[in-house]
């Protein structure tokens, strides 16, 4: 009886995997991507929007109808690993997803840190990697041909602030020259490369740079350069150092009373300064890659908008930047699959280079080191602790408020 | 740097507020080198997890504010749960390395530590978090001179939690035991001490200790799973300049490397304020050999 059971239901299995296989091939066939990205490790937050945001897109395409190459479709789907949050782990998993599970397009990981890693080792095999959360701009000296990232490079990212003060200055009659600005940047690649950015547009307007502190990895206390900023009474005050450096800042510039007239900073919403610190976070700059409320659209997700109503209604929380440039990097693939109409890396990669298109992201147009240059970074602005888009003027949704006020006008 | 020396010059107050704020931080620096010393006398064991209980005290903190509690609380809270994990750690893991060489407690609690900071990263996340006590701002000379009421609770309650446990060291059976311990644990065994429970007591302790500065830490600045190895350090440096078993030199070391170190932030410029803080340990550490050296000459 039972062994009669048993055989049965052998039958019906087995015939429902012959189903399964014969529904597989006759759908659509699939196309893998692969990606090392951090689910633990020091950058496990940031790597889950980078998952979400790649996902959403993967998932939009297939309801779509994949992706059709020559006169295939195909259905994508992506192959993680988790990197740790250590560049040689990722480096690893990368030679793995290549030479092991046969990847041919690779997707970039969360941090410039772990891009550096994984760049030449995609380069080595000739795969292509479209990336969107490495910003360094160390990653587009090297020559690399296979890379190509989406997102603006971290010299831009304080940039605006720096042109918004020239701006001010004007207004008040004032030369650009005149503006004093105070820099506090982490020692690390990327805000480095951000001071980098901020330093050669200050020379170019002829700016004086009063405080230029560089703060360790490990610091949580800026008490000190504080102190110095307030007795230089600088007119920007520009500070760089991931989720920390913004939390200690807004902390610390609210707890000691610093009055600059122009508070700009990156990360402020990774370091969630609005929902932790509330009113002390107001008037703060934030560069930022993208904004819901800008008017960039595509017809895979629509308006920018649109992108963060479907991201919103699939992970339960509103898209950060680094989830929609992730969800952006796919899009790009499949625009570059359809146009190479062949999954060969190297017909997908002269098809990548010459990407120009719309997202709802932004502009996606690659210069021959594999940057985007045709999307400019925004700036936001707290006001009334919500992020409001101050710069680029086409998108400002509210003019910035400047200059900020005094401590003993916000306490009143 | 002259540039920095020179705003000093040209504004005395600046120089208040530098070293207060250096003094103000350096008493939550001086409870988890108080506790380190206390492991480390009476147990010899050099404890690496030091920043991580501080840590862990901090979200536990973040938690308690999460729940709509005032952050506070954070404090007793985040130190009985402390020494129930100190508690946990001894009986697991500790008890082994207490007579060992002093390498292997080295490394079984870097070991710790690193378990710990995962754990903290998988159970909080990778994200800053920071709680806001809700505390104002004075003013002093004019305006110039901005002091942080939390810090300065933070300081009243750091000197507080000294001055219990000078007490809980001095009048009470256990605090005797675990002097007792300290001076000779073969002859406080043999006086029928079960130095077993005093080291579980103590190392508990520690991490409850640690835990409240956490607490602290996280109304005044700011946690993150992988930021307690800079209060290790501190820690470490505390007590090898002020010694084992002496808390008023302990929390005058623990002062003084605050205002130092936020001294040299301050003329030096913040990148070189940690690397000043380890300079200084390196100074510390040969003058220290040097001197020990020159008294076993006189011994001799």
């Amino acid at each position: 009886m039972s062994g009669k059971f048993a055989r049965t239901t052998g039958a019906v299995l087995a015939a429902g995997l012959a189903a399964a296989i014969f529904a597989g091939s006759a759908g659509a066939e699939e196309i893998k991507l692969g990606a090392a990205v951090s689910t633990t490790g020091k950058y496990s937050t940031n790597g889950a929007h980078t998952t979400n945001g790649y996902n959403l897109a993967v998932r939009r395409i297939n309801e779509m109808g994949g992706v059709k190459v020559g006169d295939k479709t195909y259905e994508l789907s992506i192959v993680y690993y988790d990197d740790e949050s250590t560049p040689a782990r990722g480096a690893q998993l990368a030679e793995r997803l290549i030479s092991q599970d046969g990847i041919k397009l690779m997707l970039g990981p969360y941090s410039s840190g772990l891009t550096k890693a994984i760049a030449p080792v995609t380069e080595k095999y000739g795969v292509p990697m479209v990336e969107a959360n490495g910003a360094s701009r160390s990653l587009f000296t090297q020559g690399y041909k296979y890379l190509f990232a989406v997102l603006s490079t971290s010299e831009q990212y304080l940039s605006a602030s720096i042109a918004l003060a020239a701006e001010m200055a004007e207004t008040q009659g004032k030369e650009p020259s005149s503006v004093k600005i105070a820099m506090a940047f982490e020692n690390d690649s990327f805000s480095q490369d951000v001071r980098a950015g901020v330093v050669a547009d200050a020379e170019a307007l002829g700016m004086k740079i009063v405080v230029d502190d560089q703060l360790p990895p490990e610091l949580n206390d800026m008490s000190a350069t504080l102190t110095k900023v307030k007795a230089l009474k600088p007119d920007v005050l520009v500070v760089s150092g991931h989720a920390k450096g913004a939390a200690t800042a807004v902390r610390q510039i609210a707890e000691m009373k610093v009055n600059v007239p122009m508070i700009a900073m990156t990360h402020c919403d990774s370091a969630q300064i609005i929902e932790k610190f509330g009113k002390d976070a107001n008037y703060t700059l934030c560069a930022t890659q993208w904004a819901p409320t800008m008017t960039y659209k595509d017809d895979v997700f629509g308006s920018a908008g649109d992108f963060a109503k479907a991201f919103k209604e699939a992970y339960d929380y509103e898209p950060p930047y680094q989830a929609a440039e992730s969800a952006a990097a796919v899009l790009v693939y499949a625009d570059a699959l359809r146009r190479a109409g062949s999954t060969d890396p190297d017909a997908v990669r002269d098809a990548l280079a010459a990407t120009d298109m719309q997202t709802f992201y932004g502009f996606v147009k690659f210069d021959e080191t594999g940057k985007n240059t045709a999307k400019p970074m925004a700036l936001y602005q707290v006001q009334n602790e919500e992020y409001v888009v101050v710069a680029p003027t086409k998108w400002a949704a509210a003019p910035a408020i400047w200059p900020v006020p005094t401590w003993a006008e916000r306490d009143k | 740097m002259l540039d920095n020396i020179q705003i000093l010059i040209d504004a005395p107050p600046l120089l208040v507020q530098v070293l207060l704020d250096g003094l103000l931080v350096g008493a939550i620096f001086a409870l988890a080198a108080y506790g380190m010393a206390l492991v480390w006398g009476v147990m010899n064991v050099i404890n690496l997890t030091q920043g991580d209980f501080v840590i862990l005290g901090g979200f536990i903190t973040v938690s308690v504010a999460q729940a709509g509690l005032n952050p506070f609380l954070g404090l007793p809270v985040a130190a009985v749960l402390l020494f129930g994990l100190g508690w946990l750690l001894y009986r697991s893991v500790v008890y082994r390395v207490v007579d060992k060489d002093l390498f292997i407690s080295l490394l079984a609690t870097f070991g710790l530590s690193i378990l710990l900071q995962q754990l903290m990263n998988q159970g909080f996340g990778a994200d800053v978090q920071s709680v806001r006590s809700g505390l104002g701002t004075w003013f002093a000379l004019g305006g110039l001179v901005t002091i942080t009421q939390v810090k300065v609770v933070a300081f009243a309650t750091a000197l507080v939690i000294g001055a219990l446990l000078v007490w809980f060291m001095k009048r009470t059976r256990m605090g005797q035991a675990i002097r007792a311990t300290a001076q000779n644990a073969r002859a406080a065994r043999i006086l029928g001490i079960d130095t077993d429970r005093v080291y579980a007591v103590t190392f508990a302790l520690n991490a409850a200790i640690c835990g409240a500065a956490g607490a602290l830490v996280v109304m005044t600045w700011i946690v993150h799973p992988y930021l307690g190895i800079t209060y290790t350090v501190r820690a470490f440096m505390i007590v090898v300049v002020a010694g084992l078993g002496n808390l008023a030199a302990v929390i005058a070391a623990a002062l003084g490397l605050g205002a130092a170190e936020n001294m040299a932030g301050f003329i030096l410029g913040a990148e070189f304020q940690l690397a000043f803080v380890y300079g200084l340990l390196v100074v510390i550490l040969v003058w220290r050999s040097w001197r020990l050296a020159r008294e076993r000459k006189v011994l001799r």
